[in-house]
C-alpha cells in the first residue's frame, strides 16, 4: 500500500507552533503542578509571539490540505489581529489571576488552543475545516468561561454559553449539510463555482441562511446575541477582556470568506440578510446599552453594536465592503483590549469592582488613565479624529458605495444614540465627584492601555498606510 | 510668498502649547503662573502669525491660496489646506478671540486649569482646521472632532446643569453631522473626489443635489443654529463657562455659516436655488420668535444666546438671498457678531465673575458703581441693536437689502427683528445698569480691572473701527464672493437651458 504524500506544512507553520507550544506548555503545567503557572503564562505570550513573527516573516501564502487550508493577504491580517488579540489578553490575565486565585496553568493553555482554532477558521477554505477549527476555538472557550469554578456566575455563563453555543453549531452543521447537499462541494470554490452557475435554488438558500446564523452567533449579532451579556458580565475579566477582541475578529473574517468566497456569486441572496442583521446589532446594541449599570454588560451590547457596523461593510459585499470590516477589526480589537485594560484595573480594597459608578471621578484621582479611557470612549462612539471614527467611515463609504442608503442613514444615527451610553462614561470619570482611588495599575495593564491609547489617538496620523494594508488585504476577494 | 506651511503652523500651533502644558506639574500658584504664560503665548502667536496670512493675502484672487497638500487616506482623499476669501477672516477671528478667552478665565477658572487650556488650545487648532481644509474629509474631521473639547469644557467648567447642557450639545450637534458624514460619501463616489476646490466645479445631477443639500443643512441648521433646531444653544450657553460662551458664539456658530458658503451654494446650486424660500422661512421665524423669546428671559447670558440665534437668521437669510450684497453682508454679520456677541459675553462674565449669578433681577443701578462697565456695555448693547456706527450695523444693513432686493416681505418681516432687538437689548441695559443702585450685595462692586480693559477694548476698537471703516473686510471677501456668484448664476442657468431644451 501507498501512502498518501504528506501535505505540504509551509504555510501552517504559524499553527504547528502554537499546536506543539500548547502541548508543551501543558507538559511543563502538569508537571510543575500549580507553581508553574506563572512560568505557563509567561512562556504562552512567547508562543503567540513566536507564531506571530514566524506568520510575519517565514510563512509563504499557499493552499494545502487539498484545498482546505489557504494562506492569503487577508488571511495573515486577520490572524495577526488575532494574535495580537491573544497575545495581549494573556499579558493581562496574568496580575488578575494570581490576586483573584483562579492561577490555574490550564488556563493560558487553553487560550492558546482557542488562538489555534482561530487560526484555523481565518483560513479554512472548506466547510469541515471551517468547523473543525470553529469547534477547537469554542470548545477551549466554554471551558475558560467556566475556569473561575467556584464563582456560581462563571459556571453558569460557561453552560450558557457551551448550550447555545452548541445549539448554533448544530444550526451551522445543517446548514453546511444543505449547501452540500445542493451543489455537492464542500469547497469554498466548488460552491462559488456551482453558484455561479445561475439563481441559486430554494435549498440552497436556505443553506446560506442557516450557516449565516450559525456564525452570526459566533460574532455574537441579533437575532444570536443573547449569550453575549450573560456571558461577559459572568465570565472572569481577563476571560471577557480575551472573548471581546480576538474571537470577534477570527469569526468576522470567517463570516466574510464565507459570504465573499464561497456564496460571493450569490450576493443576492444573503445581502438582505445581511443588512438585517448589521440593522438589528446596531440598534439593539445602541439602545440596550443605555440602561446598563455593569461596565462589563454595557461593553457587551456595545460589542453588539459594533459587530453590526462591521456587518454594514460585509454587507455592501465589495472589495471596498471588505477592506472597512477589516480597518474595523483592527480598530476594535485595539479599543477593546484598552478598554478591558482599565476594567482589570478597576480594583479596590482587595476586589475587583464593575459598576460604572465605580469610575466616577476617575479623572481626579488617576487622571492619565481617565484621559486615555476617556479617548478610547470617543473613539468607540465614533468621533474624529480618533481611530473609531474612520472604522466606521470605511464600512459605511462601502455602504454608500453599493447604495445601501437606509442602512447607512440607521446606522449613523443609531452610531449617535450610542455615543449617549460612551459619553455617560466620559461624564461619570470627568464631571462627577470621586468615589475614592483604586490600586495601582499593574505594568503589564499600563503597556496595554498606553499601547492601545497610542493607537487611538495617532491613528488619524497613520490612517494611510493601514488603510492601504487592509485594502491589499480585502482584494483576495475580488 | 514663501513655501512655508504657514496655515498648517498656525493650524497645529496651540496643539504644539497644549503639548507643553502637559509638562507641567503641580497645582500651586506658580504653575497656574506658567500654564496661563504659556496659553496665552501660544494664542498671541498664533494670532500674530494669521496675520501674516492677512497681510500676504492677495485681495484679486478668488482662489484658494496658501495651498498645501499632503497624502493623507490614500487615494484622493488628501491633506490640503488653502484659504480663501470666504474662510480666511474666520482664521483671524478664531486667533484674535482666543487671548481674550485665556485672559478672561485667568481667575474665573479654580479647579483643572492646566487640562482647561489645554482643552482651549485644542479647541483652536480644531476651529482653524475647520476654516483652512480643502478636503471634505479633512474638514469632516475637524469640525467634529471640536465636540471632543467643547464637551469637556461645558461638562467639567460650567455652571451647575452643565451636564444636561453638556449632553444636549453634543447629541445635538453630532446627530446633525452624521447626516453631512453620508452626504460627503456619496460626494466621493460620485465625483471621485473629496477636494474641495475640484467638487466646487463639479456638477452634481439635480435630483442628488436635493438629498446631498438636506444633510448638509442637517448639520449646518443645528450647528448655526436656526429655528427650531437652536435649543441646545441657550442651554450651552448658560452652563459653559464665560470663555467657552466666547468661543461658542464667536466661532463654533459661525461655522454653520460658512458651511452654507463653502458647501450648499456652490456645490448644489439649484437645490439652494429650490430651498431659499424654506431657508427665507425658517430665518424670519428665527429672527421673529427669538427676539420675542428674549425679551421674556431673567437670565443674561440667555438673553444674549437666543439674540445670537436671532442675528444667525439674518445671516441664513443674506446668504440664501444670492446677491453680493446680501452674501458679504452676511460674512460681514458673521464676523461682526463674533466680536459683539463675545464682547457681550465677556461683559456678563465680568458681573458673574464679582457676583456670582446671572440672573438680571440681581442687578441694578450698576452704573453708579461702574461706569466704565456701563459705557462698555452701552457700546455693545448698541452694536448688538445695530445702530449705525457699529459694525453690526453694516452687516444688518447689508442682509436686509440683499433680501429686499430678492423678496420684499423676507425683508420686511427681518427689519422688524431689529426693532424687536432694541427692545429686548435696551430693556436689559436699563434693568442691569440704571435705576437706582439698592441691592445691598452691589454697594461695593468694583469697576473694570486692568486686565478686563485688556480684553474688551480690543473688541471696543474693532467694533466701532468696522463699523465706520468696513473696507477691509469687503476687500478681502469680494472676489470670492462675486466668483461665488457667477458660478452660482452660470449653474442657475445651464439647468434652466436644460429644462428647456427638455421640453
Amino acid at each position: 500500500m501507498e501512502l498518501a504524500p504528506l501535505p505540504v506544512l509551509s504555510p501552517v507553520l504559524p499553527e504547528l507552533i502554537l499546536a506543539i507550544g500548547a502541548l508543551v506548555l501543558l507538559m511543563i503545567g502538569v508537571f510543575k503542578g500549580e507553581r508553574g503557572t506563572a512560568l505557563v503564562t509567561s512562556l504562552s505570550v512567547v508562543v503567540v509571539v513566536i507564531a506571530g513573527l514566524a506568520l510575519l516573516f517565514m510563512t509563504p501564502d499557499g493552499v494545502t490540505f487539498s484545498g482546505a487550508f489557504v494562506l492569503d493577504p487577508f488571511a495573515r491580517f486577520m490572524k495577526v489581529l488575532s494574535l495580537i488579540g491573544a497575545g495581549f489578553a494573556i499579558l493581562m490575565s496574568a496580575d488578575y489571576a494570581r490576586r483573584e486565585s483562579f492561577d490555574r496553568f490550564e488556563y493560558p493553555v487553553l487560550i492558546v488552543i482557542a488562538t489555534l482554532g482561530m487560526m484555523l477558521m481565518i483560513s479554512a477554505s472548506d466547510l469541515i475545516s471551517l468547523y473543525l477549527g470553529l469547534e477547537l476555538q469554542s470548545l477551549a472557550l466554554y471551558v475558560v468561561t467556566a475556569i473561575n469554578r467556584d464563582s456560581e456566575k462563571s459556571s453558569e455563563a460557561g453552560l450558557k454559553y457551551f448550550v447555545l453555543g452548541a445549539l448554533s453549531s448544530g444550526i451551522l452543521l445543517y446548514g453546511a449539510s444543505l449547501v452540500y447537499g445542493f451543489t455537492g462541494h464542500t469547497d469554498f470554490a466548488g460552491i462559488a463555482a456551482a453558484l455561479s452557475g445561475g439563481p441559486a435554488s430554494v435549498g440552497l438558500v436556505f443553506g446560506i441562511v442557516f450557516v449565516i446564523a450559525g456564525i452570526a452567533f459566533k460574532v455574537s449579532a441579533v437575532p444570536f446575541h443573547m449569550w453575549t451579556p450573560d456571558v461577559y458580565e459572568g465570565a472572569p475579566t481577563p476571560v471577557t477582556a480575551f472573548l471581546a477582541a480576538a474571537p470577534k475578529a477570527a469569526a468576522m473574517a470567517m463570516f466574510v470568506r464565507v459570504l465573499a468566497g464561497a456564496f460571493g456569486p450569490a450576493v443576492a441572496d444573503w445581502q438582505q440578510v445581511i443588512t438585517f442583521v448589521a440593522l438589528a446589532s446596531m440598534l439593539l446594541g445602541a439602545f440596550a446599552a443605555i440602561g446598563q449599570r455593569n461596565i462589563k454588560r454595557l461593553m457587551a451590547y456595545s460589542s453588539i453594536g459594533h459587530m453590526g457596523f462591521a456587518l454594514v461593510g460585509l454587507a455592501a459585499g465589495t472589495q471596498a465592503g471588505v477592506q472597512g470590516v477589516i480597518v474595523y477589526m483592527a480598530i476594535y480589537v485595539a479599543m477593546t483590549l484598552g478598554v478591558f485594560a482599565v476594567i482589570l484595573f478597576m480594583r479596590r480594597r482587595g476586589s475587583a469592582v464593575e459598576e460604572i459608578s465605580d469610575l466616577a471621578g476617575l479623572s481626579r484621582t488617576h487622571p492619565v488613565i481617565a484621559f486615555i479611557f476617556a479617548m478610547l470612549m470617543f473613539s468607540l462612539a465614533g468621533i474624529p479624529p480618533l481611530a473609531g471614527f474612520f472604522a466606521k467611515f470605511y464600512v459605511f463609504l462601502a455602504a454608500i458605495e453599493a447604495h445601501l442608503y437606509m442602512l447607512s442613514i440607521v446606522g449613523v444615527l443609531s452610531s449617535v444614540v450610542g455615543a449617549f451610553y460612551y459619553l455617560r462614561l466620559v461624564k461619570v470619570m470627568y464631571f462627577d465627584e470621586p468615589a475614592g482611588a483604586f490600586e495601582p495599575m499593574s505594568g503589564s495593564l499600563r503597556v496595554v492601555l498606553g499601547l492601545s491609547g497610542a493607537f487611538v489617538i495617532l491613528y488619524v496620523v497613520f490612517a494611510g498606510p493601514l488603510g492601504q494594508a487592509a485594502a491589499a488585504a480585502a482584494k483576495t476577494f475580488f | 510668498m514663501t513655501d512655508w506651511p504657514i496655515l498648517s503652523t498656525v493650524t497645529f500651533l496651540p496643539t504644539v502649547g497644549a503639548l507643553l502644558l502637559l509638562t507641567i506639574r503641580g497645582d500651586d500658584a506658580a504653575a497656574r503662573r506658567n500654564i496661563y504664560w504659556i496659553a496665552l503665548w501660544t494664542t498671541i502667536i498664533t494670532f500674530v502669525i494669521s496675520l501674516l496670512i492677512w497681510k500676504d493675502f492677495d485681495n484679486t484672487s478668488a482662489g484658494f491660496q496658501f495651498v498645501e497638500q499632503a497624502g493623507w487616506l490614500g487615494g484622493s482623499i488628501r491633506y490640503s489646506m488653502g484659504v480663501d476669501g470666504i474662510s480666511m477672516l474666520f482664521v483671524i477671528l478664531t486667533t484674535f478671540l482666543m487671548p481674550a478667552c485665556i485672559i478672561a478665565s485667568k481667575f474665573s477658572v479654580q479647579k483643572r486649569f492646566r487640562e482647561y487650556m489645554i482643552a482651549f488650545l485644542l479647541l483652536e487648532t480644531l476651529m482653524i482646521g475647520v476654516f483652512c481644509a480643502t478636503d471634505l474629509v479633512l474638514f469632516y474631521v475637524f469640525f467634529e472632532a471640536g465636540l471632543i473639547p467643547m464637551f469637556l469644557i461645558i461638562g467639567i467648567w460650567g455652571g451647575p446643569r452643565r451636564v444636561y447642557a453638556a449632553f444636549k450639545f453634543f447629541l445635538y450637534t453630532l446627530a446633525g453631522s452624521v447626516l453631512m458624514l453620508l452626504a460627503i460619501m456619496a460626494m466621493y463616489w460620485q465625483a471621485g473626489t473629496t477636494d474641495i476646490p475640484t467638487l466646487l466645479n463639479h456638477q452634481f445631477p439635480a435630483s442628488m443635489q436635493t438629498w446631498l443639500w438636506l444633510a448638509f443643512f442637517a448639520s449646518f441648521a443645528v450647528k448655526m443654529p436656526m429655528w427650531p433646531v437652536h435649543t441646545w444653544l441657550p442651554d450651552a450657553h448658560v452652563e459653559a463657562p464665560t470663555a467657552g460662551s466666547v468661543i461658542l458664539a464667536g466661532v463654533l456658530l459661525k461655522m454653520g455659516g460658512y458651511g452654507f458658503l463653502r458647501f450648499s451654494l456652490p456645490m448644489f446650486p439649484l437645490a439652494s436655488a429650490d430651498f431659499a424660500p424654506f431657508i427665507y422661512t425658517l430665518s424670519v421665524v428665527a429672527i421673529i420668535y427669538t427676539s420675542l423669546v428674549a425679551l421674556m428671559q431673567e437670565d443674561m447670558k440667555k438673553l444674549i444666546a437666543y439674540s445670537s440665534v436671532a442675528h444667525m437668521g439674518y445671516v441664513t437669510m443674506g446668504i440664501f438671498t444670492m446677491n453680493p450684497q446680501g452674501v458679504e453682508g452676511a460674512i460681514f454679520q458673521m464676523l461682526s457678531h463674533g466680536i459683539v456677541a463675545s464682547a457681550l459675553f465677556l461683559c456678563v462674565g465680568v458681573i458673574y465673575d464679582r457676583m456670582h449669578t446671572r440672573e438680571i433681577s440681581a442687578y441694578g443701578g450698576l452704573v453708579n458703581r461702574m461706569p466704565f462697565y456701563a459705557a462698555v456695555f452701552l457700546l455693545f448693547t448698541m452694536a448688538n441693536v445695530g445702530l449705525p456706527g457699529t459694525s453690526a450695523f453694516v452687516g444688518e444693513f447689508l442682509t436686509l437689502l440683499g433680501a429686499f432686493r430678492s423678496n420684499t416681505w423676507v425683508a420686511f418681516f427681518a427689519t422688524t427683528g431689529v426693532i424687536l432687538s432694541a427692545s429686548y437689548a435696551l430693556w436689559l441695559y436699563r434693568r442691569v445698569m440704571l435705576g437706582p443702585l439698592d441691592k445691598p450685595a452691589l454697594m461695593s462692586i468694583f469697576d473694570l480691572s486692568r486686565r478686563e480693559l485688556t480684553i474688551l477694548v480690543p473688541l471696543v476698537v474693532l467694533t466701532i473701527f468696522f463699523g465706520v471703516y468696513p473696507t477691509p473686510i469687503f476687500h478681502v471677501t469680494s472676489a470670492s464672493v462675486d466668483n461665488l456668484i457667477t458660478n452660482y448664476q452660470a449653474a442657475l442657468s445651464a439647468a434652466g437651458k436644460l429644462a428647456v431644451a427638455a421640453k
